[in-house]
């Protein structure tokens, strides 16, 4: 019995250290936003490249940065911008953005449209409109009948940069939410089921009759949810789409380290709640073969990846942005010194 | 006259330790008996590694107020204040409701087993009773996500409200997932355990109770109503708080459908949280010292009802074994 | 005093009442086990079991990773959970009356009371955070952690059962008392030690909450102990919650090959159990 285990290690060692020395696994984790994407991009690039394996676990923007900040994984993936408090925490940390995506208000209810302003939707989030057919509501849709049930909200219970976008615009559209609750990854819900990722909101709503919640684009889509069609700071009412997100990064100046909020923008198309979703990655990095090959990923994600993005309804990058990342991208460092990127296009 | 040995868990007396030479008569001795130390102070060792890293790491919640934290009502990430209180509430709650639903059935169900039941039946039943106790949690969660909540939501919370509506703890939108739910996936998972200690403890009940009220004439339930149940009542009440220590660390099942809400409501059909959930939730992207604190009091408390419970419940149950009456017997 | 007749329809009354708190507990388990089966068992094709899962939204794909990563972290859980605990439970029955052992036994009941998230914290803090990634070998001793208690309990209990004239026998016989006890007294015992081991080991192969953030999960092959790994149970948590509907058929085939899975460790522990009852001692 004992030979029997023995060799059997030895043969389980034999074949990790043997498989060890072909494939490279990056391990990266956070935002649920984009990971529709990502998990093709990481994919497409296996297929490219089959000795890199990206491991990418979705576990929300708030488990990116921490457990970036931890150094417990290779990357960190967040739509939300890191604060000053937590930069300092993580000396060296670089946003890298990767595509824009929209947070559309999703739910599940007969109506097949609805429109709504920033005060019916900081009414309905803050628990003040309860039911589908208040008056507030049947104000703004005129014609379209709304059923006489109760509204459930569906947030987030992990920390969410989907939260932090969502947040920020009603921070910048209701004083009574800027007060209230203000904005961030993990906020005090006035009301509402939680569920985890931008996973679990989307199960939520679509499981749970007279449900809504805000979701990124590509979940509802992907699961044949309707989107509300939401007024923009020009007073008209926009749904969300791949033109109406570009719009919404059209007007905004986008500042060195990337760290910008595109909510509410002006123009008349534009989409009010919009984000851009970034990769965190130290500018230096310390493991050789890793950093070369995110960097070379980064690199790639920038230009052939973003091909991807609009399929999935994720806005690709604004040329002059694509222009400031690639910036960045030459000047990161593997272990102190340039990082060779494979091909410069 | 044999001296009392020590008690294991489930009420029986352990053999007498064996007979020892003085350690030391041989060095392989003294090297076994050395290792079989390694291995006490290893369990030694990590329970209390456990428990310090836990008080170390929820000291900058603590030093905010310990009151204050148990007795919170809000759980603020954004200003980093944080309070204890929907979370012991939801796990309360939700595991209260569990023994109450739990506790009949697994009298029932141990009854039918020892007393009741057709003999031929015994086995069959036992052995779902075992199935139940190895289904894992998830798989539950997985069950109740899609079977007990849409029930719920679709027949039975309408009808509870329909007619028990009056009562706070039926009001409400009925959405299938909140305490009600949660509730019944801990009964159902908690009664083979429930089941099978007040199955040990029937048991341990002295044949010569049964048979004296049988011998006067009582009917099966009478002999077991006058002799048995009054004799085994401490012990099916530690059997119920066993379940109800088991029920308080139930983290899956009770994620997937209590809803995830921080709120106390005084309705079943509201969301909620517990204690388990909330941790597995945001322990791996907390990212202020202030909110891992937090966290790790939230585990303190649980640990600390859990152990309550526990060693009450041990005490109850051996309090049958080593009975009263037992002295009647011989 | 109420007539005979209606006391022994009293006593037929509570015989139907028990039968009925039966059914209420077996109906649940019917239809748990019945819906696993019927939705779970059309999945199960053979790339199901060898498959890496698809990305997001593409049909296919399967848990073949999640399969071997649950087996590793059992087989590391082994590695770790069983000499512990076996250990401490002889030492508590050969060893266990001083103050020391005492104290021991005081501590191994407060750690069964310990639950599975509280143990996935400590695994975090102790090797995730020094080791700076994620790792089966994290996950691994998360679930070996939520062995030993039971373990040892149940292990203190067989060896004290082992009756004392066969010790006595090998001692007159001049055998030292650690071989007494290693080959004799355990092999005694060791039948329903490994029912114990295997009992156990069906608990930790389904345990996920542990899991979530020591092992995280991985799309990959992974046979490194210091990687990442996926399991069986936090794929099937993962598919559950997310919105799509091929994913929850998924969960449930998993389901379905989980309940397998602890199903023949629990038979094998049975069976173990009967062999050396059967087998066992004079």
């Amino acid at each position: 019995m004992k030979k029997i285990l023995i060799a059997f290690a030895a043969l389980a060692f034999a074949g990790a250290t043997a498989r060890a020395a072909d494939t490279l696994l990056i391990t990266g984790a956070g935002a649920t936003f984009p990971f529709p994407l990502y998990s093709k991009w990481f994919s497409d690039y296996n297929k490219k490249h089959p000795a890199l394996q990206f491991n990418y676990q979705s576990i929300g923007s708030g488990g990116g940065i921490k457990q970036i900040t931890g150094k417990t994984v290779d990357f960190g993936a967040s739509d939300a911008p890191m604060t000053d408090e937590q930069i300092a925490k993580a000396p060296g940390i670089t946003h890298i953005p990767t595509v824009l995506g929209a947070v559309v208000v999703t739910y599940n209810a007969p109506m097949q449209s609805l429109k709504l302003t920033p005060e019916t939707l900081s009414g309905i989030f803050l628990g003040k409109i309860t039911k589908w057919n208040d008056p507030a509501l049947a104000k703004d849709n005129a014609g379209v009948k709304l059923p006489d049930t109760a509204i459930t909200v569906a947030h987030r219970s992990d920390g969410s940069g989907t939260t932090n976008i969502f947040t920020d615009y009603l921070s910048k559209v209701s004083p009574e939410w800027k007060e209230k609750v203000g904005k961030g990854t993990a906020v005090k819900w006035p009301v509402g089921l939680g569920g985890k990722g931008n996973e679990g909101v989307t199960g939520l709503v679509k499981s749970t009759p007279g449900a809504i919640g805000y979701v990124e684009l590509a979940y509802a889509k992907q699961n044949k949810l309707p989107t509300s069609t939401l007024k923009n700071q020009e007073g008209v009412f926009v749904q969300p789409s791949l033109e109406a997100t570009s719009e919404a990064a059209a007007g905004v100046e986008m500042p060195a380290d990337f760290r910008v909020s595109i909510t509410n923008a002006s123009g008349k198309t534009a989409y009010p709640i919009a984000g851009f979703t970034y990769l965190l990655v130290y500018k230096d990095q310390a493991d050789k073969a890793k950093g070369e090959a995110l960097v070379n990923f980064l690199w790639w994600a920038i230009h052939e990846g973003q091909t991807s993005a609009a399929p999935l309804d994720y806005a690709p990058l604004p040329k002059p942005v694509v222009a400031m990342v690639e910036k960045t991208l030459q000047s990161m460092t593997v272990q102190g010194k340039p990082a060779q990127l494979a091909a410069t296009r | 006259m044999p001296p009392p040995a020590d008690i294991a868990a489930n009420g029986t007396a352990l053999a007498e330790p064996p007979q020892r030479l003085p350690a030391g008569a041989h060095t392989g001795d003294r090297l076994w008996n050395a290792l079989l130390g390694v291995f006490g102070g290893a369990v030694l060792l990590v329970v209390g590694v456990i428990v310090l890293e836990l008080v170390e790491v929820s000291r900058p919640v603590m030093a905010v107020g310990a009151t204050r934290f148990l007795l919170g009502r809000d759980w603020n990430p954004v200003v980093d204040s944080f309070g204890a209180l929907p979370f012991i509430y939801g796990t309360l709650v939700t595991s209260t409701l569990a023994i109450v639903v739990a506790l009949p059935v697994s009298v029932g169900l141990a009854l039918f087993l020892s007393e009741m039941g057709p003999p031929r039946l015994r086995p069959v039943v036992s052995f779902a009773i075992e199935i139940l106790a190895a289904i894992p949690s998830v798989v539950y969660g997985l069950w109740g996500l899609f079977v007990l909540v849409p029930w719920l939501r679709s027949t039975v919370e309408p009808f509870l409200q329909r007619t028990l509506g009056f009562l706070p703890l039926f009001q409400g939108p009925t959405i299938g997932l909140g305490f009600l739910a949660a509730g019944l996936i801990l009964a159902v998972m908690i009664l083979p355990t429930v089941s099978s200690v007040t199955n040990e403890v029937l048991k341990t009940v002295p044949d010569s109770l049964r048979e004296g009220a049988l011998a006067l004439g009582a009917t099966r339930w009478e002999a077991i109503r006058i002799a048995v149940l009054p004799y085994a009542r401490p012990g099916i009440l530690g059997a119920a708080i066993l379940g109800l220590g088991r029920a308080l660390g139930e983290t899956m099942a009770v994620t997937m459908v209590i809803g995830n809400s921080p709120e106390i409501h005084a309705s079943l059909f509201a969301a909620g949280y517990s204690l388990p959930a909330v941790i597995a939730n945001e322990f791996a992207e907390t990212v202020t010292d202030v909110h891992t604190g937090a966290l790790a009091g939230l585990a303190l408390v649980l640990f600390g009802i859990s152990l309550v419970l526990n060693s009450l419940a041990r005490i109850l149950v051996q309090l049958v074994s080593r009975g009263p009456m037992r002295g009647a017997t011989e | 005093m109420r007539s005979l007749a209606v006391r022994r329809a009293v006593n037929v009354i509570v015989t139907i009442l028990c039968g009925a708190m039966v059914l209420v507990a077996i109906v649940p388990l019917g239809s748990l086990l019945w819906l696993v089966v019927s939705k779970g068992a059309p999945g199960l094709t053979p790339s199901f079991f060898t498959a890496l899962p698809a990305p997001v939204g593409e049909p296919g794909g399967g848990i073949g990773n999640a399969i071997l990563g649950t087996g590793m972290l059992v087989g590391l859980a082994c590695l770790i959970g069983l000499p512990l605990g076996i250990g401490a439970g002889v030492f508590l029955a050969e060893r266990g009356d001083g103050p020391f052992g005492r104290a021991v036994r005081f501590t191994a009941e407060i750690f069964s009371g310990i639950p599975s998230i509280v143990i996935g914290i400590a695994a975090y803090g102790v090797v995730v955070i020094p080791m700076r990634r994620f790792s089966a070998l994290a996950g691994g001793l998360a679930l070996a952690l939520l062995m030993v208690p039971s373990l040892a309990r149940t292990t203190e209990e067989l060896v004290r059962l082992v009756p004392g004239t066969l010790r006595e026998a090998s001692l007159a016989l001049g055998i030292p008392q650690w071989k007494t006890s290693l080959r004799i007294v355990l092999r005694t015992a060791a039948g329903g030690i490994l029912t114990a081991a295997l009992l156990a080991i069906a608990r930790a192969a389904g345990e996920t909450a542990p899991l979530l953030f020591t092992s995280l999960n991985n799309q990959y092959w992974n046979f490194r102990p210091d990687l990442p790994t996926a399991s069986l149970t936090v794929q099937i948590f993962n598919y559950a919650i997310s919105p799509y509907q091929d994913w929850h058929d998924k969960a449930w085939s998993a389901a379905l090959v989980l309940l397998l899975l602890v199903g023949a460790l629990n038979l094998a522990a049975r069976y173990a159990l009967r062999r050396s009852a059967a087998g066992g001692q004079t």
